[in-house]
Protein backbone atom coordinates (compact mmCIF):
# COMPACT_ATOMS: atom_id res chain seq x y z
CA UNK A 1 0.00 0.00 0.00
CA UNK A 2 2.47 1.97 1.08
CA UNK A 3 4.64 1.12 -1.94
CA UNK A 4 2.13 2.00 -4.10
CA UNK A 5 0.95 5.22 -3.19
CA UNK A 6 4.85 6.42 -2.53
CA UNK A 7 5.53 5.19 -6.51
CA UNK A 8 2.27 7.52 -7.21
CA UNK A 9 4.18 10.18 -6.34
CA UNK A 10 7.10 9.19 -7.91
CA UNK A 11 5.75 8.37 -10.76
CA UNK A 12 4.30 12.46 -11.26
CA UNK A 13 8.16 13.76 -11.04
CA UNK A 14 9.61 10.62 -13.09
CA UNK A 15 7.74 11.99 -15.88
CA UNK A 16 9.12 15.47 -15.62
CA UNK A 17 12.73 13.97 -15.38
CA UNK A 18 12.19 11.91 -18.41
CA UNK A 19 11.01 14.97 -20.94
CA UNK A 20 14.39 16.54 -19.58
CA UNK A 21 17.10 13.47 -19.18
CA UNK A 22 18.83 15.12 -21.25
CA UNK A 23 19.67 18.42 -20.51
CA UNK A 24 19.30 16.89 -16.99
CA UNK A 25 22.59 14.72 -17.67
CA UNK A 26 24.52 17.43 -18.89
CA UNK A 27 23.82 20.20 -16.40
CA UNK A 28 23.95 17.74 -13.58
CA UNK A 29 27.73 16.77 -14.84
CA UNK A 30 29.16 20.19 -15.05
CA UNK A 31 30.27 20.70 -11.26
CA UNK A 32 31.54 17.53 -10.83
CA UNK A 33 33.46 17.19 -13.60
CA UNK A 34 34.61 20.98 -12.80
CA UNK A 35 35.72 20.30 -9.75
CA UNK A 36 37.57 16.89 -10.61
CA UNK A 37 39.51 19.19 -13.71
CA UNK A 38 40.53 21.88 -10.83
CA UNK A 39 41.67 19.74 -7.85
CA UNK A 40 41.94 16.31 -9.45
CA UNK A 41 44.40 17.49 -12.23
CA UNK A 42 44.99 20.94 -11.74
CA UNK A 43 46.10 21.67 -7.93
CA UNK A 44 46.07 17.76 -6.80
CA UNK A 45 49.34 16.88 -9.53
CA UNK A 46 51.97 15.16 -8.12
CA UNK A 47 50.43 14.99 -3.87
CA UNK A 48 49.68 12.08 -2.17
CA UNK A 49 47.08 11.82 0.66
CA UNK A 50 46.54 8.81 3.04
CA UNK A 51 48.75 6.50 0.67
CA UNK A 52 46.29 7.46 -2.37
CA UNK A 53 47.39 9.29 -5.48
CA UNK A 54 45.28 12.66 -5.05
CA UNK A 55 43.28 12.07 -7.95
CA UNK A 56 41.94 8.58 -6.81
CA UNK A 57 41.25 10.57 -3.17
CA UNK A 58 39.54 13.51 -4.85
CA UNK A 59 37.11 11.31 -6.81
CA UNK A 60 34.92 9.76 -4.26
CA UNK A 61 35.02 12.62 -2.28
CA UNK A 62 33.45 14.62 -5.62
CA UNK A 63 30.67 11.50 -6.08
CA UNK A 64 29.81 11.90 -2.31
CA UNK A 65 29.43 15.71 -2.80
CA UNK A 66 26.78 15.30 -5.70
CA UNK A 67 25.11 12.68 -4.38
CA UNK A 68 24.29 15.36 -1.44
CA UNK A 69 23.52 18.36 -3.99
CA UNK A 70 21.52 15.89 -6.80
CA UNK A 71 19.66 14.44 -3.87
CA UNK A 72 19.05 17.47 -1.64
CA UNK A 73 18.27 19.61 -5.29
CA UNK A 74 16.07 16.59 -6.87
CA UNK A 75 13.57 15.95 -3.52
CA UNK A 76 13.86 20.03 -2.35
CA UNK A 77 13.55 21.48 -5.11
CA UNK A 78 10.69 19.50 -6.85
CA UNK A 79 9.05 19.72 -3.32
CA UNK A 80 9.48 23.57 -3.38
CA UNK A 81 8.05 23.90 -6.88
CA UNK A 82 4.83 22.17 -5.82
CA UNK A 83 4.22 23.34 -2.97
CA UNK A 84 4.62 26.94 -3.07
CA UNK A 85 4.51 27.58 -7.19
CA UNK A 86 2.25 25.07 -8.79
CA UNK A 87 0.67 24.48 -4.86
CA UNK A 88 -0.42 21.01 -6.75
CA UNK A 89 1.16 19.39 -2.93
CA UNK A 90 -2.00 20.51 -1.65
CA UNK A 91 -3.50 18.02 -3.84
CA UNK A 92 -1.51 15.25 -2.27
CA UNK A 93 -2.48 16.45 0.91
CA UNK A 94 -5.91 16.10 0.34
CA UNK A 95 -5.16 12.58 -1.04
CA UNK A 96 -6.26 9.85 0.89
CA UNK A 97 -2.57 8.67 1.49
CA UNK A 98 -0.47 8.56 4.57
CA UNK A 99 1.95 10.94 5.79
CA UNK A 100 4.91 7.99 5.06
CA UNK A 101 3.84 8.00 1.94
CA UNK A 102 3.48 11.29 0.87
CA UNK A 103 7.36 11.49 2.28
CA UNK A 104 8.70 8.85 0.94
CA UNK A 105 7.30 9.73 -2.34
CA UNK A 106 8.86 12.85 -2.51
CA UNK A 107 12.28 11.99 -1.10
CA UNK A 108 12.17 9.37 -4.14
CA UNK A 109 12.82 11.70 -6.63
CA UNK A 110 15.79 12.79 -4.71
CA UNK A 111 17.49 9.44 -4.54
CA UNK A 112 16.71 8.66 -7.95
CA UNK A 113 18.46 11.92 -9.17
CA UNK A 114 21.18 11.65 -6.90
CA UNK A 115 21.93 8.08 -8.41
CA UNK A 116 21.58 9.15 -11.52
CA UNK A 117 24.04 12.15 -11.28
CA UNK A 118 26.46 9.95 -9.22
CA UNK A 119 26.81 7.13 -11.09
CA UNK A 120 27.05 9.22 -14.57
CA UNK A 121 29.93 10.70 -12.54
CA UNK A 122 31.81 7.70 -11.71
CA UNK A 123 31.14 6.43 -15.30
CA UNK A 124 33.53 9.54 -16.48
CA UNK A 125 35.94 8.56 -13.61
CA UNK A 126 36.43 5.50 -14.53
CA UNK A 127 36.73 6.16 -17.90
CA UNK A 128 39.66 9.07 -16.93
CA UNK A 129 41.49 6.09 -14.19
CA UNK A 130 40.29 3.15 -13.74
CA UNK A 131 41.33 2.61 -10.39
CA UNK A 132 37.98 2.66 -8.11
CA UNK A 133 36.01 -0.46 -6.91
CA UNK A 134 32.33 -0.69 -6.87
CA UNK A 135 31.20 -2.91 -4.84
CA UNK A 136 28.12 -3.69 -2.58
CA UNK A 137 29.46 -1.53 0.00
CA UNK A 138 30.03 1.17 -2.13
CA UNK A 139 26.57 1.14 -3.92
CA UNK A 140 25.22 0.55 -0.12
CA UNK A 141 27.21 3.82 1.33
CA UNK A 142 26.16 5.87 -2.23
CA UNK A 143 22.42 4.52 -1.41
CA UNK A 144 21.70 6.09 1.92
CA UNK A 145 23.89 9.23 1.20
CA UNK A 146 21.25 10.45 -1.38
CA UNK A 147 18.13 9.16 1.07
CA UNK A 148 19.63 11.04 3.85
CA UNK A 149 20.07 14.48 1.31
CA UNK A 150 16.92 13.56 -0.53
CA UNK A 151 15.22 13.44 3.34
CA UNK A 152 17.15 16.45 3.97
CA UNK A 153 15.74 18.10 1.28
CA UNK A 154 12.07 17.22 1.96
CA UNK A 155 12.76 18.65 5.36
CA UNK A 156 14.04 22.00 3.68
CA UNK A 157 11.53 22.33 1.63
CA UNK A 158 8.80 21.70 3.66
CA UNK A 159 10.10 24.36 6.31
CA UNK A 160 10.34 26.96 3.21
CA UNK A 161 8.41 29.62 3.20
CA UNK A 162 9.62 31.12 -0.53
CA UNK A 163 11.90 30.62 -2.88
CA UNK A 164 14.77 31.86 -1.43
CA UNK A 165 14.60 30.38 1.76
CA UNK A 166 15.62 26.90 -0.04
CA UNK A 167 18.81 29.21 -1.71
CA UNK A 168 19.54 30.40 1.55
CA UNK A 169 19.15 26.66 2.98
CA UNK A 170 21.76 26.00 0.41
CA UNK A 171 23.92 28.39 1.19
CA UNK A 172 23.97 28.13 4.87
CA UNK A 173 24.00 24.67 5.31
CA UNK A 174 25.04 22.69 1.74
CA UNK A 175 27.97 25.20 0.44
CA UNK A 176 30.06 25.17 3.87
CA UNK A 177 29.20 21.18 3.55
CA UNK A 178 30.98 21.08 0.26
CA UNK A 179 34.18 22.29 1.07
CA UNK A 180 34.22 21.05 4.65
CA UNK A 181 32.53 17.89 4.51
CA UNK A 182 35.93 15.66 3.17
CA UNK A 183 35.46 15.99 0.07
CA UNK A 184 39.02 17.61 -1.27
CA UNK A 185 41.32 17.20 2.01
CA UNK A 186 41.41 13.91 4.04
CA UNK A 187 40.04 14.61 7.79
CA UNK A 188 42.55 13.20 9.55
CA UNK A 189 45.08 15.99 8.70
CA UNK A 190 43.22 18.92 10.49
CA UNK A 191 43.54 19.59 14.03
CA UNK A 192 41.03 17.92 17.02
CA UNK A 193 38.74 20.55 17.41
CA UNK A 194 38.18 20.98 13.57
CA UNK A 195 37.79 17.64 13.60
CA UNK A 196 34.98 17.53 15.68
CA UNK A 197 33.05 20.20 14.03
CA UNK A 198 33.81 17.80 10.67
CA UNK A 199 32.54 15.35 12.09
CA UNK A 200 29.11 16.62 13.09
CA UNK A 201 28.96 17.25 8.85
CA UNK A 202 26.57 14.02 7.27
CA UNK A 203 28.82 14.72 4.64
CA UNK A 204 32.07 13.95 6.20
CA UNK A 205 30.48 10.37 6.93
CA UNK A 206 29.95 9.79 3.16
CA UNK A 207 33.08 10.62 1.97
CA UNK A 208 34.50 8.80 4.26
CA UNK A 209 32.40 5.57 3.13
CA UNK A 210 32.40 6.08 -0.40
CA UNK A 211 36.41 6.37 -0.15
CA UNK A 212 37.08 3.69 1.66
CA UNK A 213 34.70 1.58 -0.34
CA UNK A 214 36.84 2.62 -3.52
CA UNK A 215 39.78 2.49 -2.65
CA UNK A 216 39.40 -0.76 -0.68
CA UNK A 217 40.38 0.51 2.44
CA UNK A 218 39.13 -0.39 6.04
CA UNK A 219 35.38 0.44 5.56
CA UNK A 220 34.54 3.30 8.81
CA UNK A 221 31.18 0.99 9.89
CA UNK A 222 30.74 4.12 12.65
CA UNK A 223 30.75 6.51 9.69
CA UNK A 224 28.14 4.50 7.87
CA UNK A 225 25.88 4.33 10.92
CA UNK A 226 26.33 8.34 11.46
CA UNK A 227 24.38 8.71 8.36
CA UNK A 228 22.03 6.32 9.05
CA UNK A 229 21.21 8.53 11.92
CA UNK A 230 21.41 11.69 10.26
CA UNK A 231 18.93 10.00 8.10
CA UNK A 232 16.36 9.04 11.17
CA UNK A 233 16.59 12.83 12.09
CA UNK A 234 15.79 14.13 9.02
CA UNK A 235 13.07 11.50 8.68
CA UNK A 236 11.71 12.30 12.17
CA UNK A 237 11.63 15.74 11.03
CA UNK A 238 9.98 15.91 8.20
CA UNK A 239 7.04 14.04 9.75
CA UNK A 240 6.47 16.55 12.83
CA UNK A 241 6.80 19.10 10.28
CA UNK A 242 4.24 17.26 7.98
CA UNK A 243 2.08 16.95 11.24
CA UNK A 244 2.40 21.10 12.18
CA UNK A 245 2.10 21.96 8.33
CA UNK A 246 -2.01 21.60 8.80
CA UNK A 247 -2.62 24.31 11.24
CA UNK B 1 -32.41 13.58 5.40
CA UNK B 2 -29.13 12.69 4.34
CA UNK B 3 -26.57 15.24 5.33
CA UNK B 4 -23.69 15.68 3.54
CA UNK B 5 -21.70 18.89 4.77
CA UNK B 6 -22.11 20.00 8.44
CA UNK B 7 -20.37 22.38 11.12
CA UNK B 8 -20.90 23.48 14.41
CA UNK B 9 -19.88 26.69 15.51
CA UNK B 10 -16.34 26.10 13.44
CA UNK B 11 -14.21 29.11 14.04
CA UNK B 12 -10.71 29.48 13.12
CA UNK B 13 -8.70 32.46 14.12
CA UNK B 14 -5.20 33.77 12.42
CA UNK B 15 -3.10 35.59 15.09
CA UNK B 16 -6.34 36.44 16.84
CA UNK B 17 -7.93 37.35 13.53
CA UNK B 18 -11.13 35.20 13.28
CA UNK B 19 -11.28 34.43 9.61
CA UNK B 20 -14.57 32.13 10.46
CA UNK B 21 -16.44 32.80 13.27
CA UNK B 22 -18.66 30.42 14.82
CA UNK B 23 -20.15 29.11 11.34
CA UNK B 24 -23.19 26.89 11.50
CA UNK B 25 -23.77 25.34 8.44
CA UNK B 26 -26.03 22.35 6.81
CA UNK B 27 -25.65 20.80 3.18
CA UNK B 28 -28.27 17.83 2.68
CA UNK B 29 -27.11 15.37 0.04
CA UNK B 30 -27.81 16.24 -3.84
CA UNK B 31 -28.15 19.78 -3.49
CA UNK B 32 -26.34 22.57 -5.14
CA UNK B 33 -25.56 24.88 -2.42
CA UNK B 34 -24.03 28.37 -2.96
CA UNK B 35 -21.35 30.11 -0.42
CA UNK B 36 -21.63 33.42 -0.96
CA UNK B 37 -19.57 36.39 0.40
CA UNK B 38 -17.29 39.55 -0.39
CA UNK B 39 -13.10 39.23 -0.16
CA UNK B 40 -11.82 38.20 3.06
CA UNK B 41 -15.45 36.60 4.40
CA UNK B 42 -13.79 33.16 5.11
CA UNK B 43 -15.17 31.55 1.99
CA UNK B 44 -11.84 29.51 1.21
CA UNK B 45 -10.75 29.30 5.01
CA UNK B 46 -13.96 27.15 4.96
CA UNK B 47 -13.06 24.93 2.52
CA UNK B 48 -9.81 24.55 3.93
CA UNK B 49 -10.87 23.05 7.35
CA UNK B 50 -13.74 21.20 5.15
CA UNK B 51 -10.93 19.47 2.86
CA UNK B 52 -8.60 19.05 5.85
CA UNK B 53 -5.79 21.10 4.82
CA UNK B 54 -6.27 23.64 7.81
CA UNK B 55 -7.37 22.75 10.96
CA UNK B 56 -10.06 24.52 12.91
CA UNK B 57 -9.35 26.68 15.75
CA UNK B 58 -12.52 25.37 17.56
CA UNK B 59 -15.70 23.58 16.92
CA UNK B 60 -16.19 20.84 14.46
CA UNK B 61 -17.05 19.68 11.04
CA UNK B 62 -18.83 16.91 9.45
CA UNK B 63 -18.71 15.29 5.67
CA UNK B 64 -20.79 12.73 5.39
CA UNK B 65 -20.92 12.03 8.86
CA UNK B 66 -17.19 11.80 9.27
CA UNK B 67 -15.49 14.33 11.35
CA UNK B 68 -12.72 16.63 9.21
CA UNK B 69 -10.31 16.39 12.45
CA UNK B 70 -10.31 12.98 13.52
CA UNK B 71 -11.60 11.31 10.54
CA UNK B 72 -9.48 12.89 8.46
CA UNK B 73 -8.77 9.41 6.14
CA UNK B 74 -12.05 8.75 5.97
CA UNK B 75 -13.39 12.45 4.73
CA UNK B 76 -10.47 12.29 2.28
CA UNK B 77 -11.98 9.77 0.30
CA UNK B 78 -15.86 11.32 -0.16
CA UNK B 79 -15.08 14.86 -1.80
CA UNK B 80 -13.61 16.45 -4.52
CA UNK B 81 -11.89 19.57 -4.92
CA UNK B 82 -11.71 22.44 -7.25
CA UNK B 83 -9.23 25.10 -5.48
CA UNK B 84 -9.59 28.85 -6.03
CA UNK B 85 -5.94 28.89 -7.24
CA UNK B 86 -4.54 26.92 -10.28
CA UNK B 87 -3.13 23.90 -8.86
CA UNK B 88 -1.98 21.63 -11.97
CA UNK B 89 1.33 20.78 -12.30
CA UNK B 90 2.35 22.80 -14.98
CA UNK B 91 5.58 20.60 -16.02
CA UNK B 92 3.10 17.38 -16.47
CA UNK B 93 0.58 17.01 -19.90
CA UNK B 94 -2.81 17.16 -19.14
CA UNK B 95 -3.69 13.32 -19.20
CA UNK B 96 -0.51 13.77 -16.52
CA UNK B 97 -2.19 15.33 -14.23
CA UNK B 98 -5.46 13.47 -14.05
CA UNK B 99 -3.48 10.15 -14.23
CA UNK B 100 -1.64 11.38 -10.62
CA UNK B 101 -4.88 12.14 -9.38
CA UNK B 102 -6.46 8.68 -10.33
CA UNK B 103 -3.29 6.73 -8.45
CA UNK B 104 -3.13 8.62 -5.16
CA UNK B 105 -7.17 7.50 -5.28
CA UNK B 106 -6.16 4.12 -5.60
CA UNK B 107 -7.89 3.18 -9.14
CA UNK B 108 -6.37 0.48 -11.05
CA UNK B 109 -4.61 0.48 -14.49
CA UNK B 110 -7.80 -0.27 -16.42
CA UNK B 111 -9.83 2.06 -14.10
CA UNK B 112 -7.78 5.17 -14.63
CA UNK B 113 -7.73 4.51 -18.29
CA UNK B 114 -11.29 4.39 -18.66
CA UNK B 115 -12.02 7.17 -16.25
CA UNK B 116 -9.61 9.57 -17.29
CA UNK B 117 -11.08 9.46 -21.14
CA UNK B 118 -14.13 9.25 -20.04
CA UNK B 119 -13.68 12.43 -18.00
CA UNK B 120 -11.60 14.63 -20.40
CA UNK B 121 -14.97 13.98 -22.65
CA UNK B 122 -17.29 15.21 -20.62
CA UNK B 123 -15.10 18.16 -20.33
CA UNK B 124 -14.59 18.19 -23.85
CA UNK B 125 -11.10 18.08 -24.02
CA UNK B 126 -9.70 14.91 -25.47
CA UNK B 127 -8.01 16.63 -28.06
CA UNK B 128 -5.64 18.56 -25.48
CA UNK B 129 -4.67 15.13 -23.54
CA UNK B 130 -1.34 15.08 -24.38
CA UNK B 131 -0.57 19.00 -23.83
CA UNK B 132 1.53 20.09 -21.22
CA UNK B 133 -0.49 22.38 -18.34
CA UNK B 134 1.51 25.45 -19.46
CA UNK B 135 0.63 25.06 -22.82
CA UNK B 136 -3.53 25.63 -22.56
CA UNK B 137 -5.45 28.57 -22.01
CA UNK B 138 -7.18 29.27 -18.27
CA UNK B 139 -10.35 28.36 -18.85
CA UNK B 140 -9.29 24.85 -20.08
CA UNK B 141 -7.19 24.81 -17.63
CA UNK B 142 -9.93 24.97 -15.15
CA UNK B 143 -11.73 22.26 -17.11
CA UNK B 144 -9.08 20.06 -16.56
CA UNK B 145 -9.09 20.97 -12.50
CA UNK B 146 -12.69 19.91 -12.96
CA UNK B 147 -11.93 16.70 -14.68
CA UNK B 148 -9.56 16.11 -12.00
CA UNK B 149 -11.65 16.75 -8.88
CA UNK B 150 -14.10 14.00 -10.48
CA UNK B 151 -12.22 10.98 -11.40
CA UNK B 152 -12.28 9.06 -8.37
CA UNK B 153 -16.06 9.82 -8.37
CA UNK B 154 -16.35 11.61 -5.13
CA UNK B 155 -19.75 11.88 -3.15
CA UNK B 156 -19.11 15.62 -2.95
CA UNK B 157 -18.00 18.22 -4.97
CA UNK B 158 -15.99 21.37 -3.95
CA UNK B 159 -15.52 24.06 -6.01
CA UNK B 160 -13.68 27.75 -4.72
CA UNK B 161 -14.83 30.21 -7.11
CA UNK B 162 -14.87 27.95 -10.10
CA UNK B 163 -15.47 30.19 -12.88
CA UNK B 164 -13.34 33.36 -11.92
CA UNK B 165 -11.24 35.12 -14.83
CA UNK B 166 -13.45 33.16 -17.46
CA UNK B 167 -15.43 34.27 -20.37
CA UNK B 168 -18.89 34.07 -20.72
CA UNK B 169 -18.55 31.41 -22.79
CA UNK B 170 -16.99 29.50 -20.77
CA UNK B 171 -18.17 30.03 -17.91
CA UNK B 172 -21.60 29.09 -19.08
CA UNK B 173 -20.04 25.77 -20.27
CA UNK B 174 -18.56 25.10 -16.78
CA UNK B 175 -21.95 25.86 -15.69
CA UNK B 176 -23.68 23.43 -17.85
CA UNK B 177 -20.79 20.80 -16.67
CA UNK B 178 -21.82 21.50 -12.50
CA UNK B 179 -25.75 21.63 -13.56
CA UNK B 180 -25.38 17.68 -15.34
CA UNK B 181 -23.03 16.65 -11.99
CA UNK B 182 -25.61 17.86 -9.60
CA UNK B 183 -28.17 15.73 -11.67
CA UNK B 184 -25.73 12.78 -11.66
CA UNK B 185 -25.94 12.43 -7.84
CA UNK B 186 -23.17 14.38 -6.87
CA UNK B 187 -23.40 17.13 -3.95
CA UNK B 188 -22.24 20.65 -4.92
CA UNK B 189 -20.63 22.80 -2.61
CA UNK B 190 -19.36 25.95 -4.13
CA UNK B 191 -18.55 29.70 -3.45
CA UNK B 192 -18.80 32.58 -5.88
CA UNK B 193 -18.56 36.10 -5.53
CA UNK B 194 -20.54 36.34 -8.65
CA UNK B 195 -24.24 36.41 -7.55
CA UNK B 196 -26.04 35.52 -11.00
CA UNK B 197 -23.26 32.41 -10.89
CA UNK B 198 -25.44 31.68 -7.15
CA UNK B 199 -28.58 32.56 -8.63
CA UNK B 200 -28.24 30.23 -11.78
CA UNK B 201 -26.87 27.15 -10.05
CA UNK B 202 -27.57 26.74 -6.55
CA UNK B 203 -30.92 25.55 -4.56
CA UNK B 204 -29.91 26.74 -1.34
CA UNK B 205 -27.79 29.61 -0.91
CA UNK B 206 -25.93 31.15 2.77
CA UNK B 207 -24.55 34.43 2.74
CA UNK B 208 -21.03 34.75 4.69
CA UNK B 209 -19.73 37.81 5.78
CA UNK B 210 -16.70 38.20 8.19
CA UNK B 211 -17.08 34.81 9.37
CA UNK B 212 -20.81 34.11 9.49
CA UNK B 213 -23.26 33.06 8.04
CA UNK B 214 -25.87 35.83 8.17
CA UNK B 215 -28.51 34.39 5.88
CA UNK B 216 -29.42 31.24 4.23
CA UNK B 217 -32.25 29.68 2.42
CA UNK B 218 -33.09 29.52 -1.69
CA UNK B 219 -32.84 32.24 -3.67
CA UNK B 220 -36.01 32.42 -3.45
CA UNK B 221 -36.33 32.54 0.18
CA UNK B 222 -34.17 34.92 0.47
CA UNK B 223 -35.08 37.42 -2.20
CA UNK B 224 -39.08 37.31 -0.43
CA UNK B 225 -37.46 37.70 2.98
CA UNK B 226 -36.33 41.27 1.84
CA UNK B 227 -38.66 41.77 -0.54
CA UNK B 228 -39.67 40.55 -4.14
CA UNK B 229 -39.67 44.15 -5.74
CA UNK B 230 -37.18 46.77 -5.56
CA UNK B 231 -37.28 50.77 -6.05
CA UNK B 232 -34.45 52.25 -6.91
CA UNK B 233 -34.96 56.54 -6.13
CA UNK B 234 -32.31 58.31 -7.93
CA UNK B 235 -31.53 61.73 -6.77
CA UNK B 236 -29.73 64.62 -8.19
CA UNK B 237 -26.02 63.59 -6.85
CA UNK B 238 -27.04 60.34 -8.37
CA UNK B 239 -27.25 58.50 -5.31
CA UNK B 240 -29.62 55.77 -5.52
CA UNK B 241 -31.51 54.59 -2.41
CA UNK B 242 -32.79 51.22 -3.05
CA UNK B 243 -36.34 50.58 -0.97
CA UNK B 244 -37.62 46.76 -0.98
CA UNK B 245 -41.44 46.16 -0.82
CA UNK B 246 -43.50 42.36 -0.47
CA UNK B 247 -44.67 42.83 -4.35
CA UNK B 248 -45.46 45.32 -6.76
CA UNK B 249 -48.85 46.74 -5.86
CA UNK B 250 -47.34 47.88 -2.59
CA UNK B 251 -44.41 49.25 -4.28
CA UNK B 252 -46.66 50.97 -6.75
CA UNK B 253 -48.37 52.46 -3.85
CA UNK B 254 -45.37 53.85 -2.71
CA UNK B 255 -43.70 54.96 -5.72
CA UNK B 256 -47.65 57.33 -5.92
CA UNK B 257 -46.94 58.98 -2.85
CA UNK B 258 -43.96 60.21 -3.72
CA UNK B 259 -43.69 63.97 -5.09
CA UNK B 260 -44.19 64.03 -8.70
CA UNK B 261 -40.48 66.21 -8.87
CA UNK B 262 -39.28 62.83 -7.97
CA UNK B 263 -36.37 62.06 -10.40
CA UNK B 264 -35.71 58.81 -11.85
CA UNK B 265 -37.79 56.08 -10.31
CA UNK B 266 -37.24 52.12 -11.32
CA UNK B 267 -39.19 49.66 -10.18
CA UNK B 268 -38.19 46.19 -10.58
CA UNK B 269 -37.89 42.35 -9.47
CA UNK B 270 -35.20 42.16 -6.30
CA UNK B 271 -32.13 40.15 -7.16
CA UNK B 272 -29.74 38.23 -5.08
CA UNK B 273 -27.61 41.09 -5.36
CA UNK B 274 -29.82 43.08 -3.53
CA UNK B 275 -29.47 40.43 -0.70
CA UNK B 276 -26.29 40.49 -0.62
CA UNK B 277 -25.56 44.16 -0.40
CA UNK B 278 -28.72 44.84 2.26
CA UNK B 279 -27.47 42.22 4.60
CA UNK B 280 -23.45 42.48 4.18
CA UNK B 281 -23.65 46.59 3.33
CA UNK B 282 -21.64 47.03 0.60
CA UNK B 283 -21.54 46.06 -2.78
CA UNK B 284 -19.18 43.15 -4.28
CA UNK B 285 -17.02 43.70 -6.33
CA UNK B 286 -15.79 42.26 -9.94
N1 LIG C 1 -2.92 31.54 6.28
C1 LIG C 1 -3.48 32.68 6.73
N2 LIG C 1 -2.85 33.44 7.63
C2 LIG C 1 -3.40 34.57 8.10
N3 LIG C 1 -4.58 35.05 7.71
C3 LIG C 1 -5.28 34.35 6.80
C4 LIG C 1 -4.76 33.14 6.26
N4 LIG C 1 -5.67 32.65 5.38
C5 LIG C 1 -6.69 33.53 5.37
N5 LIG C 1 -6.46 34.55 6.21
C6 LIG C 1 -7.39 35.67 6.47
O1 LIG C 1 -8.66 35.15 6.73
C7 LIG C 1 -9.68 35.94 6.15
C8 LIG C 1 -10.58 35.09 5.29
O2 LIG C 1 -9.87 34.68 4.14
P1 LIG C 1 -10.47 33.71 3.04
O3 LIG C 1 -9.40 33.41 2.08
O4 LIG C 1 -11.14 32.57 3.71
O5 LIG C 1 -11.57 34.65 2.37
P2 LIG C 1 -12.47 34.37 1.07
O6 LIG C 1 -13.87 34.51 1.51
O7 LIG C 1 -12.09 33.09 0.43
O8 LIG C 1 -12.09 35.60 0.16
P3 LIG C 1 -11.95 35.68 -1.44
O9 LIG C 1 -13.32 35.93 -1.96
O10 LIG C 1 -11.09 36.88 -1.64
O11 LIG C 1 -11.35 34.43 -1.91
C9 LIG C 1 -8.98 37.06 5.39
O12 LIG C 1 -9.03 38.22 6.19
C10 LIG C 1 -7.56 36.56 5.25
O13 LIG C 1 -6.68 37.64 5.29
MG1 LIG D 1 -11.36 32.56 -1.37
Amino acid sequence: MIVMEAYAILWADLMVLKRRIGRYLTTTLISPVLYLVAFGWGLGRGISVDGASYFEFVVPGIIALTAMNSSFNGAGTRLNVDRLYFKSFDECLMAPISHLSLLLGKAMIGVVRGLISSIAFVMVALLISPAFSIGPLFLVSLLLTCLTFAFLGVLAALLARSHEDMATFGSLILLPMTFLGGTFFSVSQVPAALKLVLYALPLTHSSMCLRAAALDQSFPWGSLLAVGCFWLVFFIGCTLVLKRASV
Amino acid sequence: MHIMIKTEHLTKEYGGQKAVDDLDLQVDLGATFGFLGPNGAGKTTTIRILTTLTRPTSGRAWINGFDVVSESSEVKGEFGIVQQHLSLNRELTVRENLDLHARLHHLDRAERRERIDELLDYVDLLEYADHLIDRISGGMKRRVMIARALIHRPRLLILDEPTVGLDAQTRRRIWDLIRRMNSDGTTVFLTTHYIEEAEALCDRVGIIHQGHIISLGSPLELRRHLGLTTVELRSEGNNTEYRYFPDRTTAAKYVQTLPSSAENIVMRESNLEDVFVELTGRRVCE
